[in-house]
């Protein structure tokens, strides 16, 4: 079970210049609110596949649920 | 049917329906916390939408998420649109992004907080599913 240190991690790793406020009651449920000057330009759609992309086929599974906020900065 | 098939159906009913949303389970009977909460903003807002529950065969879900590029449920699509999931929806409320979207005036008696659901409130709503 990824802890929320590691997903906050892989975020800011895989999207350069971001920052990532990552939450989790059970290292199951994870919420994540991520700001990056990356996301300028994009929609909200494209934001969130950016970061859900990262997870790939862990969404649904080891991480069951990623609640996103993305900003852009 | 093959998975084709299933795409194709998927892709009809998207651009068929000027709001169609993806879900776990059907409006009146949500599956899930996230489906549950996307129906309720959209019955605040008195908008009306086809659903379509990806439950019954899994590669509707499968094929779904191929073809919107989403891993995720819910997904609620205007105009042949991918709008969403439950996060964007609940921003997209809250600011009033999501009436404006869609083109209703916000109810007078719709909160301002997203709504999270409650299955008692949840009037029956008409359902498309030819995925089923």
């Amino acid at each position: 079970m990824p802890s929320a240190d590691e997903v906050k991690n892989r975020i800011e790793a895989a999207i350069p210049g971001a920052e990532a406020v990552v939450q989790t009651p059970d290292e199951v449920h994870f919420s994540a609110h991520v700001r990056a000057s990356a996301f300028d330009g994009l929609s909200r759609v494209q934001q969130h596949r950016l970061v859900m992309d990262i997870f790939g086929g862990e969404l649904g599974g080891a991480i069951h649920a990623l609640e996103l906020k993305t900003e852009a900065t | 049917m093959s998975d084709t098939q299933i795409r194709d159906l998927i892709a009809e009913a998207i651009s068929d329906n000027e709001l169609i949303l993806f879900m776990k389970g059907t409006p009146e009977q949500p599956a899930c916390g996230f489906s549950m909460r996307t129906v309720a903003m959209l019955q605040s807002l008195d908008v009306p939408f086809a659903a379509v529950d990806i439950l019954p065969d899994p590669r509707i879900r499968q094929e779904l998420s191929a073809l919107s590029n989403w891993p995720t449920i819910p997904q609620l699509f205007h105009n042949g649109e991918l709008i969403g999931g439950c996060d964007i929806v609940t921003e997209m409320y809250e600011s009033g992004e999501l009436a404006t979207t869609l083109g209703v005036q916000t109810p007078a008696d719709a909160p301002a907080e997203a709504p999270t659901g409650d299955p008692a409130q949840a009037a029956p709503m008409g359902i498309e599913n030819r995925l089923g």
